[in-house]
């Protein structure tokens, strides 16, 4: 069996598995399907200073080969996490990173500093790609200013692992995982959902409450990859790679392609035990190959 | 409650009309405990246009003959599918999902089940759990025609069954919340499970009559255990997940105008 230690920035993972925000809840919604802890860290849904109620329904439509989401960071606040869900989630026996989200610069720095202080929460994932909300998220990521901007005041604050959430709904990914580089982020991931948009062409109404909406699934798997590739080829600091992976073939991928973990996400509603299956998957392919170790394929592909 | 993903065996799937089907499923080990207004996600396979799973309401539950009824409608492709399912093929099944209908105080407590077209589904099993803690059971069943007027001799096992059809097939002409029996009785407790303008309506008679009135909501979900977020409804306590902290509410939760 190949070694599949991992290491991200400080960030050390017992392998590259690891499931997205916002598919896979606090972890412990998995629990009864499989042991959560056998998975390299759990990434938590986005989490933002405040309470919010998220956009109203309908959120999601079904789509060919994936799913639109407008869900809009429905969550109680990162006090409210502190207190009531840090308490069990941190006895999990892998990494709990939270995504943090916000309207203002100001409500990531305050929401990150309260993170500081958590012991058993190794890193954050600045999400500066949410599409679903009308102020923040996705508007600071889609612009290399605003996303060196919010970086730069995070890091100042923020003393663990630092990964930023891209944006793919820009012109260029590798210009802005390049700009909060330059701004001290450890690592970066990518990508969250492509905005997309779904018509009820019989009542002549978009079907979403908020008209557009993220893409997810397998639908966006080869934008996904190219844009991983992409940025891996850029930036020197570690990637994290994720966009509709649904088996172990797609996680090697996105590793071949230069992501040094992936990330599940909308694959855990279908399966909830997916993740580990991917995992078992991973360390078939690498004993086929005859690889001792997970981080020879990091990059691999032969061009 | 404990959830499972297991693959279910397809015992018998009895075609109903061109509509409708009643999907027998079973399993070579015991069935877990389940409780009625529960559901289960469906993973639907060869259906190319279908990616998510399907919540089915669990309509019955034979822990003697090992058997877990879905009663399925043709909806779109992937409820077709579910259709199509023959006698030996496995079915892959995350359950048993979500809350529960909940039990009157009082065991002499009038009792009315209202149901409408598929979302009489979990009624049934609802009427047996009450029958077998002896309460005596009201069902009020609706549809279109008496082609969408599904199961009522099993129904009948469980309660006394009154019906409404909008074209007059079947018991009296008009919708459920016409029928003469909510003029000529009062309920104390009411629960239901329909097309959404159903139930609003007979939350509305629950309300007037001052009737303890649930109802199970049916909003599109994604994953069915609380992990998505995408199948929220708003209460007097905010959005709330229908898949866990539903499907039953008590009308008094809801924000419906009602």
């Amino acid at each position: 069996m190949a070694n599949l230690n991992i290491n991200i920035g400080k960030l050390q993972l017992k392998n590259p598995v690891m499931t997205a925000s916002g598919t896979f809840g606090y972890g412990t919604e998995f629990s009864d399907f499989f042991d959560i802890s056998r998975i390299g860290g759990i990434f938590v849904k986005g989490t933002t200073l405040r309470d919010r109620q998220g956009n109203p329904y309908p959120r999601m439509v079904e789509t060919p080969s994936g799913m639109l989401n407008a869900v809009g960071l429905q969550n109680k606040g990162i006090d409210y996490f502190i207190n009531h869900i840090y308490p069990t989630v941190k006895n999990i026996d892998t990494n709990i990173i939270v995504n943090v989200s916000g309207s203002t610069i100001k409500e990531y720095v305050e929401t990150a500093e309260k993170l500081n202080s958590l012991e058993k929460i190794p890193a954050i994932e600045l999400n500066i790609s949410c599409p679903n909300v009308k102020e923040g998220g996705m508007a600071f990521g889609t612009n290399c200013l605003s996303a060196a901007q919010v970086v730069k005041v995070v890091r100042r604050v923020y003393k663990n692992e630092l990964i930023v959430k891209l944006s793919p709904n820009v012109t260029d990914i590798s210009e802005i995982a390049l700009a909060v580089e330059a701004e001290g982020a450890d690592s970066v991931s990518l990508i969250n959902t492509l905005l997309g948009m779904a018509i009820d062409s019989e009542k002549r109404t978009p079907i979403l409450s908020t008209i557009t909406g993220g893409l997810s699934g397998p639908a966006v798997k080869p934008i996904a990859l190219r844009m991983v590739w992409e940025v891996a080829q850029a930036v020197k600091i570690p990637v994290i790679g994720m966009g509709g992976i649904m088996n172990a073939a797609d996680a090697i991928e996105f590793m071949l392609a230069g992501a040094s973990a992936i990330q599940i996400g909308t694959a855990n509603f279908i399966d909830p035990t997916v993740s580990i299956k991917v995992l078992d998957g991973i360390n078939d392919y690498l004993d086929r190959h005859g690889y001792k170790s997970v981080t020879e394929i990091i990059g691999a592909l032969e061009i | 409650m404990k959830k499972f993903m297991l693959d279910l065996i397809v015992k018998k799937n009895e075609v109903l009309n061109n509509q409708y089907s009643l999907l027998i499923l079973t399993s070579h080990n015991k069935l877990p405990e389940m409780l009625p207004g529960q559901f289960a996600e469906v993973r639907v396979d060869h259906s190319p246009t279908t990616f998510l799973r399907r919540p089915i309401s669990i309509n019955y539950i034979d822990y003697e003959t090992n058997e877990l009824w879905l009663l399925i409608q043709i909806v779109g492709d992937g409820t077709r599918k579910m259709y199509e399912l023959k006698a030996g093929d496995t079915l892959n099944l995350i359950f048993p999902l979500g809350n529960s209908f909940s039990l009157p105080e009082k065991k002499d407590a009038r009792i009315l089940l209202i149901g409408g077209g598929v979302g009489i589904a979990p009624l049934l099993f609802w009427g047996s759990y009450l029958k077998e803690r002896g309460y005596t059971c009201n069902f009020l069943l609706g549809g279109r025609s008496k082609d969408n007027l599904l199961q009522l001799c099993e129904f009948e096992r469980f309660g006394n069954v009154y019906t409404t059809t909008e074209d007059g097939s079947h018991g009296e002409c008009g919708f459920v919340t016409q029928h003469s029996l909510l003029k000529a009785s009062n309920f104390d407790y009411i629960y239901t499970c329909g097309p959404t303008p159903m139930m609003k309506a007979v939350a509305s008679y629950a309300s007037k009559t001052k009737a303890n009135c649930e109802v199970s909501l049916e909003n599109t979900m994604a994953c069915g255990f609380g992990a998505c977020l995408c199948c929220v409804t708003d209460t007097t306590e905010g959005h709330l997940c229908v898949c866990t902290e539903g499907p039953v509410f008590n009308i008094t939760k809801l924000k419906w105008q009602i």
